[in-house]
């Protein structure tokens, strides 16, 4: 269990990290979201006890990591950012070297087999790290995490540089060692977030900007009153038929998709569900409608949305739906 | 701490370093070996241990130097620091592994001995006690040099840094005589590591001058410390 409270962190004037909060219950897979320089970084920095926080706390498993580094560290398992390699070693003889400074001790054979295994890098083990891709780089840099079996994983774009089939292979992992430890991860990918994670934390600026599961993020701005259809008609006499459906905000022709063909996006009143009322204009301007759904907020406009200022109200209760 | 310092051993031999500084150390001192004693025809020591601690000073920089620097450049100091070992712990694993190579290149004077005592008697006792000053140098100037190499990611900068600062330690003495305010030079005096070799070349033991170096090392080794400590709280 991870339980971090009011962490801050300035350098000098500039606030990396401000007031941050939450707690990351076990077997919970926490997933951190945000732009560049937003301090997630710097947040899992202070919670591995790479660099201290100018105030707030960070405890690991109970363990404060201030106030007791080491048997706090001995619980965590970390990938940075760049993977902390060693160039000249080969992959067995750094994590043999990552087992011995963790002090771990599983039985060093089975266990370090069990890791190479795991993170699919048994086929490079003699080689030297030097010589890898950045993909076998990044799993190294996993095994690394994972060797002494630590029940907290902070791992930092754990599929940056990655091929899309490893992406999904490492995903599937991560989902997996979820199951039994608590797990922390950033991403700029959203689907990555939404396909692993339970829980979404979005930080912008230092702040916690949004803080909820996936579904309940997207659930919360997913709208039935903003619809996209796609009717056989003419543009000028679709868009002033529209036009006159009652609540409507606005409508617009987005694109002409097939050959005289447009689709057509528009935004009703909250609450308002307005695909009978096209069906109607269509039945009664005799046009056909080739295509009718309804556009659904991703993580990613949610995340555009947050991080340019436009608060989402995250508890506004019976919003859509 | 034993982690580090068998990677750190192991990283000597695999890269070019240890190899390079044990050419150079075996050359230099071979070199005087050959003028000193076997051309000389003496079997007196002495004179390639004074050199040897000239030596040093440009050599055990680049012995130190890629120690932090490397790791700050790889950015596998984040490794190290989020792992479960101590501070101290990491500083010391480092620290020795450097001071293991010194050693190995400085027992080559025992070889040297085994030479000469082939011709003639060799003092074994006081070849023994400069071999300890040498070691008893090497062990403070390594904590300079990793100290200097704990400041920056740059490795040649690491190098240059640590061969001036030990330039310092060293010609501060030649530049006691030269000053008239009678403090700062009683204090270069006592500061002074070349007089205090000296004394041990010439067959003198004193434990003032092993505490001394020890302290130094000590001492450069826990600002090793607080470098990491600082930048962790900055």
């Amino acid at each position: 269990m991870i339980e971090v409270r009011h962490l801050t962190k300035h350098y000098g004037d500039k606030k990396a990290v401000n007031d941050i909060s939450f707690t990351v219950h076990d077997g919970e897979i926490l997933g951190f979201l945000g732009p560049n320089g937003a301090g997630k970084s710097t947040t899992m920095n202070m919670l591995t006890g790479y660099i201290s926080s100018t105030s707030g706390q960070a405890i690991i498993n109970g363990v404060d990591i201030l106030e007791d580094p080491i048997a706090a560290k001995r619980n965590i398992g970390y990938l940075p950012e760049i993977p902390p390699l060693y160039l000249d070693m080969t992959v067995k003889a750094y994590l043999n070297f990552v087992y011995d400074l963790k002090k771990c001790r599983l039985p060093r054979r089975s266990h370090l087999k069990d890791v190479l295994t795991l993170c699919k890098v048994k086929d490079v083990e003699e080689r030297l790290i030097r010589n890898l891709s950045k993909g076998y780089k990044q799993r190294v840099g996993l095994a690394q995490a994972l060797i002494g079996n630590p029940p907290v994983l902070i791992l930092d774009e754990p599929t940056v540089g990655l091929d899309p089939k490893q992406m999904v292979e490492i995903r599937t992992l991560i989902k997996r060692l979820g199951k039994n430890h608590t797990v922390i991860l950033s991403s700029h990918i959203l689907s990555e977030i939404q396909a692993v994670c339970d829980r979404v934390i979005i930080i912008n600026k230092g702040v916690v900007a949004a803080d909820d599961t996936a579904t309940n993020l997207s659930d919360q701005v997913t709208t039935d009153h903003r619809v996209v259809a796609r009717i056989e008609g003419e543009k000028a006499a679709v868009l002033q038929a529209i036009r006159t459906i009652p609540g409507i905000k606005y409508v617009r022709a987005d694109m002409e998709r097939e050959p005289g063909i447009w689709e057509f996006e528009m935004e009703a009143q909250p609450g308002q569900d307005i695909r009978r009322d096209i069906n109607r204009i269509a039945r009664e301007n005799d046009w056909n409608i080739l295509l009718l759904k309804t556009m659904e907020m991703t993580l990613e406009d949610i995340f555009l949305k947050i991080t340019m200022g436009e608060q989402v109200e995250m508890n506004k209760k019976g919003g859509a739906q | 701490m034993g982690a580090i310092y068998r990677r750190e051993i192991g990283a000597f031999f695999t890269s070019s370093i240890a190899y390079t500084f044990l050419t150079v150390f075996f050359n230099v001192a071979g070199f005087f070996f050959t003028m000193n004693n076997l051309s000389a025809g003496a079997t007196d020591l002495m004179g390639i241990f004074s050199m040897m601690f000239v030596a040093s000073v440009i050599m055990i920089p680049i012995l130190t130097m890629r120690l932090f620097s490397e790791e700050k450049k790889q950015r596998t100091e984040q490794g190290l620091l989020t792992a479960p070992v101590s501070l101290t712990g990491i500083v010391l694993g480092k620290y020795f592994a450097a001071l293991t190579v010194y050693i190995i290149a400085a027992s080559v004077v025992f070889f040297y001995g085994i030479i000469m005592s082939l011709f003639g008697t060799v003092a074994w006792m006081t070849l023994f006690s400069n071999f300890i000053a040498m070691v008893l140098v090497g062990a403070a100037f390594i904590a300079v040099g990793l100290f200097v190499s704990s400041l920056t990611e740059n490795q040649v900068g690491a190098a240059v840094g640590g061969i001036v600062c030990l330039l310092v330690l060293l010609l501060s003495d030649l530049a006691a005589p030269r000053i008239q305010v009678e403090w700062i030079q009683k204090l270069l005096v006592d500061l002074s590591f070349y007089a205090r070799y000296y004394e041990f070349t010439c067959g003198i033991f004193n434990l003032s001058s092993v505490l001394f170096f020890i302290s130094t090392a000590v001492l450069f080794n826990f600002f090793t410390v607080r470098v990491f400590e600082k930048r962790r709280w900055s």
